[in-house]
């Protein structure tokens, strides 16, 4: 494609030089219409990649570079609110402004520190919770009758598609000072005052294990559920105890949904914005958090494209990881 | 094995108490009398009665809805594509950035995305004067964005799922590649598509983050008016609202399951008695 757009580009050029050379032109066109002729027969195949490429590279791929280019902006109050890179000086010179200001920004600023330890730490041990939560819940579905299976399948999956904002305002409700949680509490007699649940680190986590715990769930009984049992049989045989069995052979087996579950968890986690705002206090900064006030209350985008791209920096390797593996599991899948 | 069998039940009761508790609790206290949305004081549905004269609300109700729709179905389209192109294509050039282009969607922080897309937004605005400020179209091109990944996604493991040797006996008996992603493909891929279009339409529904960014004045979807009223803590109308919206899409998602279930009930069926015959 980027070769037909090439010889239309250098035809161009050659018919705008040299005006008497048309045939030349005509000759050149005649050869891209039979090119395109005999691409034509596979046409179909070539509109079902580049028209999805096509979107995801405008609209995912080019907005990165966008990000990468205003982060080394400087923030002006105009619109829009940064700096030009390039600038013609007196029309002669372009001139190339780059500034590192805004990264130096945040090293020094111990907020963003906080926001991106606070975030990394809150995701990690919401991870291990889902896991924890979640592995159980997923061998308990992958082992039960193929009925069951279904209906426990359906119940994990339901509040996946019910509205993840609304499930956090629900959250809300249960844990605020007059709240669910605490009604039962001091109707059995445990408390005399509400424990403040709202606007803790408590709070936040909770609300990532609960948002988060199908993403880990679903991986996790794909993978035990087409696990194949002959190994377990042969390791009781064999006289394992069940408790080593499943140390031994199970665990291990199950590593690619262990694996697959936590970075569907881990990822987005680290960056969660509605899950802080609401159950958090403006104490528990979330890098999410930051970066979303640092752009709607602050309106400095430069320094906002900055965090995000340090925030994708952090990130690249568990992505770059999850890819990778999802990429593997489909070949596999295939084969 | 009995031991550990009864830990593992105990904990799937424990994690789905954990998963519908404050649901159940929220759909309850919606049919609240008492305007202090916890403490109970009798049944009452005046707040759905209110909820439907909010014109802001559904205002905004309307406008993810049309959102939505139009998101899903162009979701399906571009999403269905890639799906084929990763499953059923083969190698060529650029397939691996292909690839990490329709996966990293999946666990991209929504921050990110959403900054990314207005900075893009406007700097395209700059250039060429398009898209003329921001509003249902930008949010809309937002969605498709993240949406048709999932769908990809969706339609590629059922594709790796189902080995392709329908598709290669339609081949072999003489018909063309495009007829055989016509005629054979595509109907084996269709239920996909339906789960594909219900998932993108409840993702659109459901966005705050994303929307937030890439939306302009006078374009507030139903999520950022909902945002915008329990910052302030929780109150019955969002209650009452809370509750329809999962009322409906849970009954469509059963709905839709246990028909697609039917469906592929029948198909195993069918192919099976074929291959009997």
């Amino acid at each position: 494609m980027s070769g037909g757009a090439h010889v239309a580009v250098s035809r161009k050029i050659e018919a705008a030089a040299e005006p008497l050379q048309g045939e030349v032109g005509r000759i050149d066109a005649t050869g891209i219409a039979l090119a395109i002729l005999n691409r034509f027969r596979n046409a179909w195949r070539t509109v079902l990649i580049l028209v999805p490429y096509f979107w995801l590279f405008l609209f995912f791929l080019v907005p990165f570079g966008i990000v990468l280019k205003i982060s080394l902006a400087e923030a002006v109050i105009a619109r829009p609110p940064f700096t030009p890179l390039l600038e013609w000086v007196d029309g002669t010179v372009l001139e190339i402004r780059i500034t590192f200001d805004n990264f130096l920004f945040l090293i020094e600023d111990a907020l963003y520190w906080t926001g991106y330890l606070n975030s990394l730490k809150l995701a990690t041990i919401s991870t291990i919770c889902c896991l924890l939560l979640g592995y159980p819940m997923a061998y308990a579905i992958a082992r039960a009758s193929k009925t069951m299976r279904n209906i426990y399948l359906m119940m994990i999956i339901l509040p996946f598609w019910t509205s993840f904002l609304l499930r956090i305002y629900a959250w809300m409700g249960m844990l605020n000072n007059n709240g669910v949680i605490n009604n039962v509490l001091s109707w059995i007699g445990l408390i005399d005052e509400p424990i403040g649940f709202m606007h803790t680190e408590f709070a936040v986590f909770l609300g990532i294990t609960y948002s988060y715990l199908p993403f880990m769930i679903l991986p996790l009984y794909a993978n035990l559920e087409r696990m194949d049992l002959s190994l377990h049989e042969a390791a009781m045989d064999l006289g394992s105890r069940p408790m080593r069995v499943f140390f031994d052979v199970t665990l291990p087996l199950s590593m690619p949904g262990i694996i697959a579950g936590s970075l569907l968890v881990f990822i987005p986690a680290t960056g969660e914005y509605v899950i802080p705002a609401l159950l958090g206090s403006p104490d528990n900064l979330m890098i999410g958090r930051v970066l979303f006030d640092e752009f709607f209350s602050n309106r400095d985008w430069p320094v906002a494209s900055a965090v995000a791209i340090v925030l994708l920096f952090v990130l690249v390797a568990p992505i770059m990881f999850f890819q990778h593996y999802q990429m593997k599991e489909a070949e596999e899948g295939k084969a | 094995m009995r031991r550990r069998s009864t830990f593992t039940f105990s904990m799937l009761c424990f994690g789905f108490a954990f998963l519908y508790i404050p649901i159940f609790s929220l759909i309850f206290y919606s049919f609240n009398k008492s305007r202090l949305a916890t403490v109970w004081g009798g049944f009452s549905t005046k707040w759905y009665g209110e909820l439907f004269q909010n014109e802001l609300i559904i205002d905004a109700a309307l406008l993810s809805l049309r959102i939505a729709a139009v998101t899903a179905t162009m979701a399906v389209i571009l999403g269905t594509m890639a799906g084929l192109a990763l499953a059923r294509l083969g190698r060529y050039r650029g397939r691996t950035l292909f690839a990490g282009m329709v996966m990293a969607p999946l666990v991209m922080p929504e921050v990110i995305t959403g900054l990314s897309l207005l900075l893009l937004f406007v700097s395209l605005e700059e250039m060429i004067g398009w898209p003329a400020g921001r509003g249902a179209t930008t949010i809309t091109i937002a969605h498709i964005t993240f949406s048709m990944a999932y769908v990809a996604v969706i339609i590629q493991s059922r594709l790796s799922s189902m080995d392709d040797s329908l598709e290669e006996a339609a081949m072999d008996l003489g018909s063309r590649p495009f007829r055989v992603l016509w005629d054979v493909t595509l109907p084996i891929i269709s239920p996909a598509m339906v789960s594909g279009w219900l998932l993108s339409f409840t993702l659109s529904l459901d966005d705050l983050v994303i929307a937030s960014f890439v939306s302009g004045p006078g374009s507030s979807t139903l999520p950022m008016v909902i945002f915008s009223k329990v910052r302030l803590g929780v109150t019955p109308d969002i209650n009452a609202l809370a509750t329809i919206i999962i009322l409906v899409v849970s009954t469509g998602v059963l709905l839709a399951g246990i028909l697609m279930h039917r469906q592929e009930q029948r198909r195993l069926r069918d192919e099976q008695m074929a291959y009997s015959d």
